[in-house]
């Protein structure tokens, strides 16, 4: 089961380690994880996705909250987050793909943000699932680079984690 | 005032309580030690080794309840302490340990005798910290004793570069601490405890499964007084030893792979198992999926990650387990009627116990020709002092200790139960003893275990601290040569340590005495000779070489399927 977890800490030196190692000593799993300070400078805010069955995804969150730099941990379960995610995608782009190559930024609502004669390199935000979509289509004509952020997950409604 | 970095550490020791601590000056901590030469409210004792240093301010710790410290330098000292500080993450001992390090120009650089001590102590501490200016020692040491003694206690690792040690600021200490991020839930959810007793009320075979967690939460008072109130039968796991007396009718002693037939029995049978300040180790539990087969099973931990981490639990209840018991008291006093109830419901089930007690005690064959090891140690109970501390190494003697010596005070048997430290006990003795120089303090120790830290024999002399080391001597590493023997076809592969060390000639090296026992019938005398005699002594009992620890539960069998003999 596919879960994204979102883990506020304080934002010092080592908060990372301590999770990753926490992750990695434990045998558990992590897909992506992104992390940078939120608007209070003293918080830093994770976004990890992470995977397991429902009594590794409570030790997963248990284990979290033990870590004494952890302010709060927030487990999305589905629906109850947006996600998104940014990848940068340069593609194979010569005479013949040109258009196709954007055509199918353009679908996607991808910018193109550099050019060359033979290739073109697309940014494109979307929920992970979006970012796949886009990758099948564009794999075929020859993808030369690909770099993804992983997601960034906030919940859905008016309420807000203060900072 | 301005102080520097140095003396205000020690002033925080000060405001913390700390009247002793165990450490090893090296070029990281200079300055320190220079501070604390002239020093006078800190006793400070040196030992041989820093992983021995640890494990006495473990042992110091153990003992007493209080926050145990230890000291080393940087680099191989801080590397030496490793062994000690997983040792005490793993049966949640509170310890601050403090490390120099080099300047912080240097950090990162490779310096002479610089090593990432936060990286590598990060899984087996419960925090740690850098300390990168002056101005934050006060606040760090304060946060470390916090984090260390709250919630489930643990080692949090102080490290101290060299350069803010010599820095001066002003010095104050703050009085209260209060870390956002950082709140362990203290009290049990009333709610969850009334079921808790509703349930225990009406089971009719119930088992009160008891961890390290009621010696270290100082709530065997309350769990004696819930335990006897409703009749219900006490397991204890190797940490729990002397939560509940041994020698009371309801004990059931030790569980799991060398428990009693008795409490795995039990265990295996009951319908109710309430689980207090314990963690469903792979040793107690056996095969999980035939583990208390017919229980609910109630989980009480101040760590809600102790909970369904390996056992499905019907009812948990996250507190401090004093919290919790004394509410589960107060709850089971007010219904007076059910209570009485329940005690006459009970009564089958004790006689069940009864029954397996009988069949099955823990017993050994006595011999004419060589010590049981069985022997010496129901030996030792009966000629030491009723509130004597035990430490033990790791191994047969280990298991033969929690066996046979009927332990039934809290706090007096220190044992190394998660990590299995081999070296534990005579340095962990030797804290105990640091901490009670006028309690009777006993190291039993295999010969194996005694020489990974025997050199703390001199720490002892030193000292004056008259430990009484017990080694039971068959040399071999008795424990895997048992699962060699018993699942390996005798196929001793190093297990043999054939070279005959004179001990009584190493007690005297060290300035320390030793006697040695050879037959059954010196046992006696040898262990009065060494209780008569002042300071630390050795006494050496030459054991059956074969002898095993029976019963056992054979790794990943179920609790039931005991080898009885073998």
């Amino acid at each position: 089961m596919r879960h994204t977890i979102t883990v506020l800490v304080e934002n010092e030196f080592g908060v990372l380690s301590r999770v990753a190692g926490l992750f990695s000593g434990r045998g558990f799993n992590i897909d992506s994880l992104s992390v940078a300070p939120t608007n209070d400078e003293s918080i830093s805010r994770m976004t990890i996705v992470t995977r397991g069955d429902e009594q590794i995804l409570e030790q997963i969150s248990k284990q979290l909250n033990k870590l004494i730099d952890v302010i709060k941990v927030i487990d999305f379960t589905g629906g109850e987050a947006i996600e998104r995610e940014m990848a940068l995608i340069k593609v194979t782009a010569e005479e013949s793909s040109r258009a196709e190559v954007l055509r199918i930024a353009d679908i996607f609502r991808g910018k193109i943000i550099d050019v060359t004669p033979k290739s073109y390199t697309i940014e494109v935000t979307g929920a992970p699932a979006k970012i796949e979509a886009i990758l099948e289509l564009l794999r075929p004509l020859g993808l030369k680079e690909l770099v993804r952020t992983g997601p960034v997950a906030i919940g859905r409604g008016s309420k807000g984690w203060k900072g | 005032m301005k102080m520097t970095g140095a003396r205000i550490l020690l002033e925080c020791l000060k405001q913390e309580g700390v009247d002793t601590v165990f450490g090893y000056p090296g070029g990281t901590v200079i300055n320190l030690y220079d501070e604390l030469f002239s020093f006078k409210d800190i006793r400070h004792i040196l030992p041989r080794h820093e992983q021995a240093g640890v494990h006495a301010a473990d042992g110091y710790a153990r003992a007493t309840g209080r926050v145990g410290v230890a000291i080393a330098t940087s680099g191989p000292g801080a590397t030496n302490t490793i062994t000690g500080i997983a040792t005490a993450y793993m049966d949640s001992i509170p310890l601050v340990v403090i490390t120099g390090q080099v300047p912080t120009a240097l950090i990162g650089n490779d310096a002479f005798q610089e090593v990432d001590i936060i990286g590598i102590t990060r899984p087996c501490t419960k925090h740690n910290f850098l300390i990168k200016d002056v101005k934050e020692i006060a606040t760090i040491i304060k946060k470390a004793f916090y984090i260390a003694r709250t919630g489930r206690p643990g080692p949090v690792l102080v490290d101290l570069p060299k350069d803010v040690q010599i820095a001066t600021t002003e010095f104050s200490y703050p009085d209260t601490i209060e870390l956002r991020s950082y709140k362990p839930t203290v009290e049990g959810h009333p709610k969850q405890v009334e079921k808790a007793v509703s349930m225990l009320l009406s089971a009719k075979k119930p088992v009160i499964y008891v961890g390290g967690g009621v010696i270290l939460g100082d709530a065997a008072g309350e769990l004696q007084a819930l335990a006897k109130m409703l009749n219900v039968p006490v397991t204890t796991t190797l940490m729990g030893l002397g939560a509940f007396p041994e020698d009371d009718p309801l004990a059931l002693r030790l569980l799991g792979m060398h428990g009693t037939y008795f409490a795995n029995m039990a265990v295996t049978n009951c319908d109710l198992l309430v689980a207090v300040g314990a963690r469903f180790d792979d040793r107690v539990t056996g095969k999980i999926a035939t583990f208390a087969p017919h229980a609910k099973i109630i989980h009480v931990d101040v760590d809600p990650t102790s909970i369904r981490k390996n056992v499905r639990v019907d009812l948990p209840i996250v507190g401090e387990v004093k919290d919790v018991l004394a509410k589960m008291l107060k709850v089971a006093e007010g219904q007076s009627a059910n209570v009485s109830e329940s005690r006459k419901n009970v009564e089958p089930w004790l006689a069940e116990i009864s029954g397996w007690k009988e069949k099955h005690p823990i017993t050994y064959k006595q011999t004419s020709s060589t010590i049981k090891p069985q022997f010496v140690i129901q030996k030792l109970r009966e000629l030491s002092e009723p509130d004597a501390i035990i430490a033990t190494d790791v191994g047969q003697h280990q298991m033969w200790t929690a066996q046979f010596f009927t332990f039934t005070k809290p706090r007096t048997l220190l044992s190394s139960g998660g990590l299995g430290t081999m070296g534990f006990g005579l340095p962990a003795a030797m804290g105990a003893q640091a901490a009670y120089p006028g309690r009777q303090v006993i190291a039993i120790c295999g010969d194996g275990g005694f020489q990974m830290n025997m050199q703390e024999l001199a720490t002892l002399v030193q000292n004056r601290l008259p430990v009484k080391i017990c080694i039971l001597n068959n040399n071999f590493l008795g424990m895997v040569r048992q699962w060699q023997e018993l699942f390996f076809e005798k196929r001793y592969s190093q297990t043999c340590m054939e070279l005959p060390i004179d001990f009584i000639k190493l007690a005297e090296a060290f300035g320390a005495k030793g006697f040695q026992a050879t037959k059954p019938d010196e046992v006696e005398t040898t262990i009065k000779k060494a209780f008569e005699t002042p300071g630390p002594v050795i006494m050496e009992f030459k054991i059956a070489r074969e002898e095993k620890v029976l019963p056992m539960v054979p790794a990943g069998a179920s609790l039931n399927e005991m080898v009885l003999n073998a």
